[in-house]
């Protein structure tokens, strides 16, 4: 999951990691207000999951609180990558004389913590990797010992040859490292840290990812889930347990595993279709979960067919089937659903859903052709 | 011959006593495999009946692995624990770690992944579905044995019900398999897919080798170029995830294009400059395969 600049921000200040006086607004009004009362030129950033705010105006420099408000009313209700911003960041302008880039996040080929750090800060991290890799310092810790002292003052070295800037860095290397793994995070990345014109080393922005199965055990770090920033399927399917992400085609898919779910949606569009999401009802079975997942396809006004591709190993198709007939008895479901049934309990399937009136093909292809189909001429 | 698990396997199941735990014991007891023990902490001393014999439970996988000379350990631990349960098993000798467990932090695994490394076990997973040798009948973890046969085709996959279907179309196109390896859906897995093509390329019995892979990481495309210097075997390969947006995790925690690196055409690509076919439907898997081991 991720979280916001200003939650992120929260969280370093928490940590003793040095950022800018600000506070979030969500009217311009407010904007105002804040930028009253922290005085002298402010920033003013939007808070959308997404990158590339600066580009897409949603971050400006504001010299006098009214300003500040003007700009304010500009980005709130913005549309920044198709998210619409709903809240902006006001924070004091610093005085800057350097950027340097610094994250900590997982590494799947590590399979450990890695430093990531540059003294070419405030751009696109990938960009400066892929021209001048020797502007980059890469350095893996062991989740075991956690940074050392001296991998800490290693990676400060890197970024600044002026030792009190080195001193100041080292400390922040610490800390963010405590952040990122007392909240469970796959990524905790300033960019960029700055020194001022007055030599002070602080974080300008910050940007934090959670582990989703690390939040679990850490129950606080959801309040800072924000639902307005997701479609509202989405929002309901994470409440009703199911993994479940919207796209903007018309042929609703309902799998049972991750693998096959991306792999139906891959067929569908292979015969030419465009699949409306990716849902995986997970291994149970529970009549409960089929019905969510079919109202939750089904409010989407795009989805022309619902398509059923369901493997029974540990999963029964015949509890699918009584899931599939329960659900539409219990709610009103538009949409004409095709479904594929293959492997435990197949047949008992076919039964059930034969007396509902419901057709089961037995061959993938098969199932995904004819929901394409439909959805076609729909 | 087979990978990983075979009649040399004395299993131990950590988490035996629970609603999962017990149910799959029982599926792997039927189908034969031999399971020596089962853990529990503070359950020690009972036993898990699976209709015929009874298996006895220990607090601890120490004393499972002396009292019952277990090798290979199956992990059904809920989450936050069994990170913990995967180094009390590798602290214990065990040499063949399965993690079956869903949803454990990411943080943890760091962790469990170099104490491992450091006991010199394997571990396979987590969040998989484990292994099954069909000759052997001998499976530890949670994969339906009834979509499986014995056969000279080595499978290797990242999902669990696409590896089933995967598997159940070539055993009913009359293909059996020598064993079949959920590594899983994880950012961080203890075995990836070149550990498991390098058994399958020492395994006299193995044939030809499917591979299946998924959006996220880069563990296809250096397994790619791995096969391309190494093996010698026909590969075919198979990546979900085509249609997947960027920056979105797709059930999977590890099923993510972050950036610009791991989409499904950057895996293809690989696949298919490093002389592996790739199957552009499930369907074509089972074609191609047959294709490879000729008449």
């Amino acid at each position: 999951m991720d979280i916001h600049e200003y939650q992120a921000k929260e969280l370093f200040r928490s940590a003793g990691i040095p950022v800018p006086p600000g506070e979030v607004a969500r009217t311009p009004a407010e904007a105002r207000r804040i930028a009253e009362e922290l005085g002298g030129r402010v920033v003013v950033k939007a808070q959308v999951h997404i990158g590339g705010r600066g580009k897409a105006g949603g971050v400006r420099l504001a010299s006098s609180a009214t300003e500040a408000e003007s700009h304010a009313s500009d980005i709130l209700g913005m549309d920044i990558r198709g998210l619409t911003v709903g809240k902006v960041l006001v924070t004091r302008a610093e005085d800057i004389a350097s950027e340097a880039y610094v994250a900590v996040l997982i590494d799947r080929r590590r399979q450990s913590p890695v430093f990531i750090v540059s003294p070419e800060g405030g751009v696109d991290i990938e960009e400066v990797a892929a021209e001048r890799p020797e502007a980059i310092l890469r350095l893996p810790v062991d989740p075991r010992y956690g940074l050392l002292p001296h991998q800490a003052f290693r990676l400060a070295d890197f970024l600044y040859a002026e030792a009190g800037h080195a001193r100041q860095a080292a400390r922040i290397m610490d800390r963010l490292y405590r952040v990122f793994t007392s909240n469970s995070c796959s990524l905790a990345e300033i960019n960029p840290l700055i020194v001022t014109v007055a030599g002070q080393v602080r974080a300008i922005d910050a940007k934090v990812s959670l582990d989703d199965s690390g939040m679990k055990r850490l129950p606080e770090l959801e309040a800072l889930r924000d639902t307005s920033s997701e479609p509202a399927s989405e929002t309901r399917a994470r409440q009703a347990g199911l993994s479940f992400v919207k796209l903007d085609g018309d042929v609703g898919c309902c799998v049972n595993g991750a693998g096959l779910a991306m792999a139906t949606m891959d067929l569908v569009k292979y015969y030419g279709g465009r699949p409306a999401n990716f849902l995986d009802i997970g291994g149970s079975s529970n009549p409960d979960k089929v019905v969510a997942a079919l109202e939750i396809i089904a409010s989407d006004p795009h989805v022309k067919v619902i398509l059923f591709n369901i493997f029974g190993g540990i999963t029964r198709c015949d509890d699918v089937a009584k899931g599939i007939v329960e659900a539409r008895s219990r709610t009103a479901i538009a949409p004409p659903i095709v479904i594929r049934l293959s492997g435990t309990n197949e047949a008992e399937a076919i039964e059930i859903l034969g007396e509902a009136g419901l057709a089961a093909y037995s061959s993938m292809d098969q199932v995904v052709e004819r929901a394409v189909r439909m959805a076609g001429s729909a | 011959m087979a990978v990983f698990v075979d009649d040399q396997t004395r299993l131990v199941v950590q988490g035996i006593t629970g609603r999962d735990g017990s149910f799959h014991t029982r599926q792997m007891a039927e189908y034969g495999t031999r399971i020596v023990a089962g853990v529990t902490p503070g359950k020690g001393g009972g036993n898990l009946d699976t209709g015929g014999t009874r298996i006895p439970i220990f607090n601890t996988v120490d004393r499972a692995v002396e009292e019952t000379g277990a090798n290979t350990s199956v992990i059904y631990v809920p989450p936050p624990f069994a990170a913990g349960a995967i180094m009390e098993a590798a602290d214990a000798g065990i040499g063949l770690i399965v993690a079956i467990t869903e949803g454990i932090p990411v943080q943890d695994m760091t962790r469990a992944v170099a104490l491992v490394q450091d006991r010199g076990s394997r571990l396979v997973g987590p969040n998989c579905p484990g292994l099954i040798s069909p000759a052997s009948r001998t499976k530890v973890g949670i994969i339906p044995a009834q979509v499986t046969a014995p056969g000279p085709v080595g499978v290797v996959s990242r999902s669990g019900t696409l590896t089933y279907e995967a598997v159940s179309q070539l055993t009913r196109a009359g293909i059996g398999q020598t064993t079949c390896i959920g590594i899983g859906g994880d950012p961080i897995i203890g075995t990836n897919f070149i550990d498991c093509l390098s058994a399958f390329r020492s395994d006299p019995e193995t044939e030809a080798v499917v591979m299946l892979g998924e959006i996220g990481g880069t563990d296809e495309q250096e397994a790619a170029r791995w096969v391309r210097e190494h093996l010698s075997k026909p590969v075919v390969g198979f990546i979900a995830g085509r249609t997947a947006p960027p920056g979105r995790r797709m059930g999977h925690a590890g099923a993510i294009v972050s950036g610009s690196a791991g989409t499904a055409r950057e895996k293809v690509r690989a696949f298919e400059e490093n002389g592996i076919r790739v199957a552009n439907r499930p369907v074509e898997i089972t074609d191609l395969i047959r294709e490879a081991l000729g008449p």
